[in-house]
């Protein structure tokens, strides 16, 4: 079906019914439980999770595959913001033609950085995209004011064209009339689902686009981009010219950047240069060597779980802390929460790196890696090969395979 | 005519005369080696052959086109495929997978976005992918990642990869460098069977003699940068200026 | 012209800080092989050493001064510092006033010891693991280190005053003949250009002509022969990063006065000297330092007032606009070696 083969077609159809399960699945716990902290199904995270996931999911096709690591990439993020914004101003509130112009202006941007970046590689190429990304933020602050309204970042106002504005059309984003911030809630027994119109367009869009992203890992391209990790010398010499294969990735990875701004747009239409900062880029490798670089839901993995303990790290303070351990000895009990003080609440940064740190020592295959082997551990099965493997093989396939 | 025309090259390295004056007519469908002391400048002359250096002087003209100042994918593309010293493969894929690049390349030329189509469509590609792994007797490790293999099956594994491409001339670097004496009689065997079924023109660079009697049909022995000899291995056996060249002014 | 030569001298105290911790990344960079992006948190916990001695110079006891009362008529509380109550009045808050020059000598032992632990115990086994590994591991740890010390001192900028010896401006302009105030360059800025060119001395020097820098440098051309002879180049290597990590630290404590440290301050420095070490080429230790010089020199032009109004917003982007020119048609950078970084 669809171009895929059967094991891929159900693997798409577990990943569609995950995402648009996705508000019931993350509301495990009733709401008066004590533990309903930890439900995630509430509409502005779960766009979230889709949004960084088409981010992660466009950075891994360039990033997981050519092994080239951009530094620069939250540009085309907000290349992406201030695209949908600037539609808003000028027509109207619907998201359409601004995500379209969101995908054309950062495709065209990252044909631009990428034709330049790409004649390094390595940690030039790292260092090229990371002085772009860098000139387009303090560009965004300074000179660029007029289109991006500095500071303050750019906003619909009242006195702004809106040529297609009419009496009754919706004043904030709409998808043909369908507005982003409305939902309808559910409530069954103790428990209480959101299922927000928002959440659906983005989840819809992003299966589309981690659809798209299959194929092209399933593609002779996607072994091209491969082989260019692998070993350029042997690409040259049986007559492949790689730069235009990784000038392709990039531009396509950019373009599902410039999406996942449009779409951060489209949830609340604002649009601020810090989007552009290096740490966001720094954000989307996190998300992507977290969940498993060079793997098909590693990426998407990876951004939700920052994004969910983001979410909840944030959230939890010492009282909630202290009521977890109250349990403990009073003395025992105090002394925990100190040891887990510095991780929380503001702390999460803090946990975020040390994760990273981990990860990246000891599972450089990321969260993918680490359930293959958990799985392997379990079932005994090809215990010494896979070990075997994993030594020369530091991206395994999975279940995706 | 010869498919491989070498005429006047030459190249200086600062004050090294590395190339002087190399002429070189390589006949199509024979099996060349070109042999010397250390030196004698044969990587820098096949350097010449695939366009990674460009001579001071001369041509060297594939089919009677000039290969010089061209991109090594540009060449591969006219019909030249290489074989490295050190075997060159795509370690982090499988041996199936590295078969189907040289596959996709002969077939879509230097760069086509085949973005959207299943590898699994193409079904004359993995056919032919197939067929060669099968002639090379691999194709029971088509699964395993290509930096597991053996050495001698890297080597096997990258001869199959040019050949795929079916390629006109093929040149060969010190292809049994490094191997123990059982891979390399297995080496020269796969070579005189594809030389013998396929006719390729082959171009070797070599100072294993054991290696280069066994294969080559006609031998250049080049000394300081520039040809001695050339003429057939049985001539070149004993030669007083060859023996002069390798033993020294001495010997002779 | 003045304004030319204010430019220059503008400059160079930054210039100086681009200078010391390029010069550190280029000798991890050419010793180890490991591509520092801790490099700058190294800076950041530098300029929190000065910190650091100047509140624990000032911790103070309270005692109630029944000398003097406040509106209500109670005995004042006055703190006092225990330096000033062990060393009297004079000599006491002469320390407290030269903290951040003491800093100095309590920043070198620490950030030797930072250097080292963070070798042995991380950079360590990144030896053998790709370039993006490298960067991705020192990346988290440039988090960490960051997060831990926003932990202890917050996310404001703390203010590090200079002694008041070297507050206030020194007038350049009439030592070379220029009108009065027309070039002046604060004192301490002018001790910052200094220190920085006494540290680089010191460490080309260090490499010049003592065997240990003999043996470093013997390394950085050819790891693998200096360890065939017999050398145990790995401790040297060790070694070499406390030193680098000191170079950096360094340049962070004294960098304080000028800048008042923040947690995110080696974050920004980082970026910026990473351009600077491929502006003057990867592995080149003299190409890192002109290279800083010359970008911080570029950057305070740029941002001269005659200049922004002809090319608006330059003085934002000069550096990194410099950077891709030059990678793009030097590759190596100004002075930089062949084969380096190039896979």
């Amino acid at each position: 079906m669809l171009g895929l083969s059967k094991k891929d077609t159900t693997f798409l159809l577990v990943v569609i019914f995950l995402t648009l399960a996705t508000p019931i699945l993350l509301q495990p716990f009733p709401e008066s439980s004590a533990l309903a902290q930890f439900n995630a199904g509430y509409p502005d995270l779960m766009q979230r999770f889709a949004i960084f996931g088409i981010f992660a999911i466009g950075f891994n096709i360039l990033f997981g595959l050519t092994g080239y690591l951009s530094f620069g990439h939250a540009a085309f993020l907000g290349v992406g913001s201030y695209s949908v914004v600037w539609m808003y101003k000028l027509l109207n509130y619907n998201v359409v033609p601004g995500l379209v112009l969101a995908i054309i202006m950062s495709g065209l941007f990252a044909l631009f950085i990428g034709y330049i970046s790409l004649r390094r590689s390595g940690i030039y190429f790292s260092i090229l995209t990371l002085a772009f990304a860098q000139m387009s933020f303090n560009l965004a602050y300074s000179v660029l004011t007029p289109l991006t309204n500095g500071e303050t970042g750019l906003q619909v106002y009242n006195n702004d064209p809106q040529v297609l504005m009419s009496e009754g059309s919706p004043t904030s984003p709409h998808f043909f009339g369908i507005v982003m911030n409305e939902a309808t809630k559910v409530d069954v027994g103790g428990w209480q689902f959101t299922f927000s119109n928002g959440y659906y367009f983005c989840a819809i869009i992003a299966i589309i686009v981690f659809y798209l992203s299959l194929r092209i890992f399933r593609s002779p391209f996607g072994i091209m981009l491969r082989a260019i990790k692998t070993n350029q010398t042997r690409m040259n010499y049986t007559g492949l010219n790689p730069r235009p294969y990784t000038l392709a990735a990039f531009v396509i990875s950019g373009m599902y950047a410039g999406l996942a701004g449009g779409l951060l747009a489209a949830m609340d239409p604002l649009a601020g240069a810090e989007r552009m900062q290096w740490t966001a880029s720094g954000e989307v490798v996190l998300m992507t060597i977290l969940g498993g670089a060079g793997t098909l839901m590693g990426p998407v993995l990876g951004a939700g779980f920052i994004k969910y303990f983001e979410n909840i790290f944030s959230k939890i303070n010492d009282n909630i802390l202290h009521s977890w351990f109250s349990a403990l000895p009073d003395g025992l009990e105090d002394f925990v929460v100190f040891v887990f003080h510095p991780f929380i609440g503001k702390g999460w940064n803090l946990t975020l790196g040390l994760l990273f740190m981990l990860v990246v020592i000891f599972l450089p295959g990321g969260l993918i890696e680490g359930g293959t082997r958990i799985w392997n551990a379990i079932t005994g099965k090809n215990r010494k090969k896979k070990r075997e493997d994993a030594a020369h093989h530091p991206k395994p396939t999975s279940h995706v395979n | 005519m010869g498919i491989l025309e070498v005429s006047n090259v030459n190249k200086r390295f600062g004050g090294l005369q590395a190339l002087g004056n190399v002429n070189l007519d390589i006949a199509k469908g024979t099996v060349h080696a070109i042999i010397g002391p250390n030196g004698a400048g044969k990587s820098t002359l096949l350097n010449c052959l695939i366009g990674k250096l460009i001579p001071d002087t001369g041509t060297v003209m594939f089919n009677g086109i000039s290969v010089l100042g061209r991109k090594p994918y540009e060449i591969n593309q006219l019909g030249i495929s290489r074989v490295f010293q050190t075997p060159e493969i795509f370690g982090n894929l499988t041996v199936f997978e590295n078969m189907l690049i040289p596959c996709f390349a002969k077939r879509d030329g230097s760069f086509r976005m085949h973005a959207l189509e299943s590898i699994a469509a193409e079904r004359d590609i993995i056919e032919k992918a197939e067929h060669m792994l099968a002639e090379v007797n691999m194709s029971d490790k088509r699964h395993m990642t290509a930096s597991s293999l053996s050495r001698g099956d890297k080597r096997r594994l990258e001869m199959a990869m040019c050949l795929v491409q079916e390629p006109k001339l093929l040149l060969l670097d010190e292809p049994t460098a490094g191997m123990a004496r059982a891979d390399t009689n297995n080496t020269i065997d796969l070579l005189n069977q594809i030389h013998d079924s396929r006719e390729i023109t082959m171009v070797i660079i070599e100072h294993d003699m054991h290696v280069v009697f066994s294969l080559a049909k006609r031998i250049t022995v080049l000394a300081q940068g520039t040809p001695l000899v050339e003429d057939t291995p049985d001539n070149i056996k004993g030669h007083p200026k060859v023996k002069e060249a390798y033993l020294g002014e001495a010997a002779a | 012209m003045d304004a030319i030569i204010l430019q220059i001298l503008n400059g160079l105290d930054k210039g100086s800080a681009y200078a010391l911790i390029a010069l550190g990344l280029t000798l991890i960079f050419g010793t180890l092989g490991v591509v520092n992006f801790a490099h700058g948190a190294l800076f950041m916990l530098g300029s929190f050493c000065a910190v650091t001695l100047q509140k624990i110079l000032s911790l103070s006891f309270t005692v109630e001064d029944p000398t003097q009362k406040d509106f209500l008529g109670n005995p004042l509380k006055v703190d006092t510092p225990y330096i000033v109550s062990w060393f009297g009045d004079a000599t006491g808050n002469a320390i407290l006033n030269w903290s951040v020059p003491l800093a100095i000598l309590f920043a070198i032992p620490v950030m030797l010891l930072v250097g080292y632990v963070m070798e042995r115990g991380l950079i360590k086994h990144f030896y053998k693991r790709p370039h993006a590994d490298q960067i991705l591991v020192t990346f988290g740890l440039a988090i960490v280190i960051q997060e831990i010390v926003k932990y202890f001192y917050g996310a404001n900028p703390i203010p590090t005053p200079a002694p008041d010896m070297f507050r206030g401006s020194l007038d350049f302009g009439v030592l070379i003949g220029f009108a009065q105030n027309e070039i002046i360059y604060p004192y301490w800025r002018l001790v910052y250009f200094l220190f920085s060119a006494v540290i680089i001395s010191a460490v080309f020097a260090f490499l010049r002509f003592t065997t240990f820098g003999m043996v470093v440098r013997a390394g950085m051309a050819d790891r693998e022969t200096v360890g065939l002879l017999g050398i145990n180049i790995d401790k040297r290597f060790t070694i070499m990063f406390g030193i680098a990590a000191a170079v950096a630290g360094l340049a962070g404590v004294m960098y304080a006065p000028i800048n008042s440290p923040n947690y995110h301050m080696g974050m920004d420095f980082l970026v910026l000297s990473f351009v600077v070490v491929v502006v003057g080429g990867m592995g080149s230790l003299p190409g890192a330092v002109l290279a800083g010089f010359l970008l911080g020199i570029l950057e305070s032009f740029a941002s001269m007032n005659e200049v922004k109004s002809i090319i608006p917003g330059i003085d934002q982007i000069i550096i990194y606009f410099v950077a891709i020119i030059i990678l793009l048609t030097r590759p190596r950078g100004l002075m930089g070696r062949k084969g380096v970084m190039e896979e």
